[in-house]
């Protein structure tokens, strides 16, 4: 780094430092502050005077030390060993650090966010004498038994490969020297990316398939697609951490960014020493091989804060450039916008609604269109990527007026809403049916109908139908009592209970049930519809309501989600017509 | 050679601008000698160019302009430590309360400490057993964890904290163990219940008492949660010990950080309380936990009072996306004789499934919990129903649910304040209550427990 401007601090208010004689630098430049080398950023330049946010605690910093200007942005580092990785909010790997500072974060140190030493096994693709674009794979490093890290040629570089060797080397070596108009390139196995801007790729192309996530209430009602966005307000205590780390679990993408923005420090141990622990049933393998965690925990500097849902969206464009199918969860983008409001309130800025700054609706807009399938940035166009970003928003009060939820509400495409209520009653996930929703049902019809079920979404359709027409049953039950509800009526409410109990309740907790593959969902759901259908005829044929709500089959129906085996399920819908017809021998 | 500046040039609220100083650095610690001789502290807020913004803890009164003299201490605030901290008791500043208090330190540490880098975090998991059933039963407490009691004036929040450090062990284990009590802006009737009670069983000598009583100035309570938790830290990280640390009461804490945030004219959240107060507060509550490789752990339970009893008020509301859970007292149950009043549905302890089943409780303990919770709930909604309707318009299955709601407040949250129950009469008391239910009503309990359990309770009851 060239260290050859310097400034002389002016102002220290808490996280913003205003320094003078700043002229050249430019917005979003890095910059170290005093002969502590506090790392900061530029967020306002005002004819000489600066401010900079700095992204570590200002205690102790007083007018008159030096800036040193680097020119250049705040950018990660992108190359094998992000797998498995722990970084704080400036891509700082929290493990060096406990290496080298111990138990508690200290100021001013600087380590290096990929390691230098570790040589890596390079397996090389590409060939001497191959024409090579922006994006092109030269060849590819297996950084974990579940990632196949590819080396891509760096943007801008674009010409023939004049040497490539296989080989273990360490991330700075040279892997390849291209031949370009501008004279030999070298290029190593590691890039950098500024992280405010985002990674260019060819095109985007319209989400097509679901990212399945094992969650009932999510796969089977309110899907989210590959390459699609999703947001899940709610109050505290009502499960969005929970949900959170069961998507990060379970989702079915190849590659998970988990971001802790502001939250709590024991929620990213816990993430850190459970998914080691925990077997990815397609592969094998421990979850952890294919996540990477970004933390910065609530008690960490708030510009650091700011920093990290940006470094943790670059981290997953690069592997989205792979052509892998990622997915990002940020927990929470409430604390991310707060961060925002901090700044801007120590600037002085004019506030727009509860403070917040009047660019916060664009920020959250931009942020969330990172996310999306494209087709990558290479010379053959052959691979598709797709990145997937779920925000966690925690809404003061739960209040869903909260301008950090509209702003989001107004970019993403589906809305799992998170109800107080539901959580009390411990119904978990507390996703509520009645008001949730998601956009690309349409898109992913095509997909479902052939991949799980033509009468899938009938049978969503109906359930949600049934859902529905209990909440209004509800209202007349308060009012006058159940029994003067009609039999048909009092069937409605029973198929609504199993619907909630035995099919959107789901234990995060239960090994079996904590994650349920799509095809046992549809059958799940076949099964209660089954029993609707021969309840109802079977009313018909003049049953009593009573007799019908004190069925053993019931007691079996609970019990489908605990069940492994598929086929299981299958059986009971012959148990289904056993018992009605032992019923009316009687 | 520290400077003494003469004079200052603007005094507002609890905050003074000195002008004309050099090389004053942010954060650092300022002493105000006053032209009559007496010192007070502060804290430097903001520099710019040749001005420093220093806050005064004990209150601007009495501060004359002109004859003033301010030194900067080129520090942060110390408390001093050495382990003969225990049984003493501090100012809201860390200072010895009085000659009785002075110990002899063995280190100095800065009272706004470091972050603990979530990588050298160990996760909560050890049960703590409090004796409470609607703790340990359905909030289980850990070792570590950070759970507020979410309280009102008038309810009896100070009986529970008591209590929960009274009662408080983890089973099977004899290990060194301190409370550190920080009060903040409390009465001295408040703060002599918790001395006494501390006293009456042996606890005082070690526990750790830092006092900001309402009559000391308000600004110092910025401070005084910060010379606790430095306390904590010390006996935890350095000397092996558990501690269990109270805060009470955050809301004071609170109103003195929107008191200085006022004076410095600074752009409102929510009620008037700073846009940072949530970093703020998390800077206090995410010292709790434990290190790895280290035997001691800091549990932190603050006490706020909501005001006017509402949960969305800035206070519990940030404080309730910090801590890993609350616990809720409720009027209507207080009102009821309901002792302790806590309101099991919105109350959460986020790291009881860590800290319970085989091994730790019982292997039974989270499906029954599941079941108990869930039957309160429909037990309640019931009960609404029976208000409206009547008891007798309710169907057979809704008026065992009625039965249960009231069974379960008046048996399981009720318990004597010096009752001290163990884990397992808890659990078995769950399943006495859920006996009143058919076997089939009770979904969320695997078979093998039901088997187990369900069956040996509700023999009992038909014999």
């Amino acid at each position: 780094m060239n260290d050859n401007k310097t400034g002389k601090i002016e102002k220290v208010a808490g996280p913003l430092v205003v320094a003078n004689n700043m002229s050249g630098a430019r917005m979003y430049d890095v910059v170290h502050v005093s002969d502590k080398r506090l790392m900061g950023e530029v967020i306002e330049l005002k004819g000489d005077l600066a401010s900079i946010q700095v992204y570590e605690e200002t205690g102790g910093i007083g007018v008159g030390e030096p800036v040193y200007t680097t020119g250049e942005s705040l950018t990660v580092e992108l190359g094998p060993g992000l797998m498995e990785a722990i970084y704080d909010g400036t891509q700082r790997p929290l493990d060096t650090l406990y290496e080298k500072a111990g138990d508690f974060i200290t100021r001013g140190l600087r380590v290096t966010a990929l390691d230098r030493e570790k040589k890596w096994k390079f397996e090389a693709t590409a060939e001497q004498g191959d024409a090579v674009h922006t994006g092109d794979f030269l060849g590819y490093v297996e950084e974990t038994p579940l990632i196949k890290h590819f080396i891509m040629v760096p943007e801008g570089i674009q010409g023939t490969i004049k040497s490539i060797k296989s080989g273990e080397f360490t991330i700075e070596k040279t892997i390849a020297v291209v031949e370009t108009d501008n004279g030999d390139k070298d290029l190593t196995m590691m890039q950098k990316w500024p992280v405010r801007k985002p990674r260019p790729f060819c095109k985007k192309l319209a989400p097509r398939e679901p990212l399945y996530t094992g969650q009932r209430v999510i796969d089977t009602f309110f899907p989210i697609a590959k390459g699609g966005t999703a947001c899940v307000p709610g109050p505290f205590g009502s499960g969005k951490t929970v949900i959170q780390h069961q998507l990060a679990k379970w989702a079915h993408a190849e590659v998970i960014v988990y971001i802790g923005c502001g939250e709590r420090g024991n929620e990213m141990t816990d993430v850190l020493l459970e998914f080691p622990e925990l077997i990815d049933p397609t592969t094998g393998q421990p979850l952890m091989k294919r996540t990477v965690l970004i933390a910065n925990t609530s008690n960490m500097p708030v510009a650091a804060r700011e920093a990290s849902v940006y470094t943790g969206i670059t981290i997953a464009e690069y592997f989205r450039d792979m052509g892998y199918s990622v997915a990002l969860m940020a927990d929470s983008t409430s604390r991310w916008a707060e961060a925002m409001r901090e700044m801007s309130g120590r600037l002085e800025e004019m506030p727009g609604e509860e403070g917040y700054p009047a660019y916060l609706g664009s920020r959250i807009a931009s942020f969330y269109e990172r996310a999306g399938r494209v087709s990558c940035l290479s010379e053959k166009k052959d691979r598709v990527g797709a990145l997937s970003v779920i925000g966690a928003v925690s809404p003061p009060g739960g209040d869903l007026s909260d301008p950090v939820v509209q702003a989001t509400l107004r970019v993403v495409k589906v809305f799992w809403s998170l109800e107080s209520n539901l959580a009390y009653s411990r119904h978990f996930p507390a996703i509520s049916w009645l008001n949730s929703y998601s956009l690309y049902t349409d898109n992913l019809k095509e997909h479902i109908e052939e991949k799980v079920g033509e009468d899938f979404l009938n049978l969503q359709t109906e359930s949600m139908r049934i859902l529905e027409e209990e909440s209004e049953l509800e209202e007349v039950v308060r009012l006058v009592g159940i029994d003067a509800l009609s039999a048909s009526d009092r069937l409605t409410l029973l198929i609504a209970r199993l619907l909630r109990e035995d099919f959107l309740h789901q234990n995060a907790f239960h090994d079996v049930d904590t994650s349920t593959p799509i095809s046992k969902q549809y059958k799940m759901l076949k099964t209660i519809h089954y029993f609707n259908q021969q309840a109802k005829d079977y009313l018909n044929r003049g049953a009593d309501i009573n007799d019908i709500e004190n069925m053993d089959i019931l007691d079996k129906i609970a019990r489908m989600r605990y069940v492994k085996e598929e086929d299981q399920i299958e059986q009971i819908q012959n148990d289904i017509d056993s018992e009605i017809s032992s019923l009316t021998g009687e | 050679m520290q400077k003494d500046y003469k004079g200052i040039a603007n005094i507002s609220g609890p905050l003074m601008l000195v002008e004309n100083v050099e090389g004053v650095k942010f954060g650092e610690l300022a002493e105000i000698k006053l032209t009559d001789g007496t010192i007070r502290n502060g804290e430097v807020l903001e520099v710019q160019g040749n001005k420093a913004l220093v806050q005064v803890f004990e209150g601007t009164t009495g501060i004359d302009a002109q004859n003033t003299k301010t030194r900067f201490l080129g520090r942060g605030i110390e408390m001093y430590l050495s382990e003969d901290i225990l049984g003493k008791i501090f100012t809201g500043l860390g200072k010895p309360r009085s000659e009785n208090d002075r110990i002899i330190p063995e280190k100095k540490m800065d009272i706004s400490g470091a972050p603990i880098n979530p990588f050298a975090r160990d996760y909560p998991n050890e049960f703590i057993q409090t004796g409470i059933s609607a703790i340990d039963g359905l909030n289980t407490l850990v070792r570590g964890q950070k759970l507020p009691i979410f309280s009102g004036s008038g309810l009896p929040h100070n009986k529970l904290a008591a209590q929960i450090a009274r009662q408080s062990t983890v089973l099977g284990k004899e290990e060194d163990f301190a409370v550190v009590f920080v009060a903040m802006g409390i009465t001295f009737e408040e703060s002599q219940f918790f001395i006494e009670d501390f006293r009456s069983t042996g606890a005082l000598s070690r526990s750790v008492l830092v006092l900001n009583l309402a009559d000391d100035p308000a600004i110092e309570r910025i401070a005084t949660p910060r010379v606790g938790l430095t306390c904590a830290e010390y006996l935890a990280f350095e000397k092996d010990t558990h501690v269990l640390v109270i805060l009470t009461d955050m809301t004071n804490y609170c109103e003195a950080l929107r008191e200085v945030s006022a004076a410095r004219k600074e752009i409102p959240g929510r009620r008037g309380y700073p846009g940072y107060l949530y970093t703020d507060l998390a800077s206090i509550y995410e010292r709790a936990g434990k290190i790895k490789n280290k035997n001691g752990s800091i549990t932190l339970i603050p006490i706020l009072s909501m005001p006017e009893d509402d949960k969305t008020h800035p206070i519990p509301d940030l404080t309730g996306y910090i801590t890993e859970g609350q616990i809720i007292l409720s009027r209507s149950l207080n009102k009821k004789k309901v002792s302790p009043p806590i309101d099991a549905l919105p109350s959460l302890s986020r790291l009881k499934d860590k800290g319970i089943g085989e091994g730790k409780t019982r292997e039974d303990h989270a499906d029954l919990f599941n079941q108990l919770y869930a039957a309160y709930a429909r037990g309640k909604e019931v009960q609404e129903l029976a208000v409206i309707l009547g008891e007798a318009a309710l169907t057979d299955i809704d008026k065992i649910y009625y039965k249960f709601a009231e069974e379960f407040e008046s048996r399981y949250i009720s318990q004597d304040e010096y009752e001290n129950r163990s884990i397992e009469e808890t659990l078995d008391l769950g399943w006495e209550l859920l006996s009143i239910f058919p076997k089939d009503r009770l979904k969320r309990v695997r078979d093998e427990y039901l088997e187990k359990y369900f069956s040996k309770f509700k023999k009992e009851e038909d014999q």
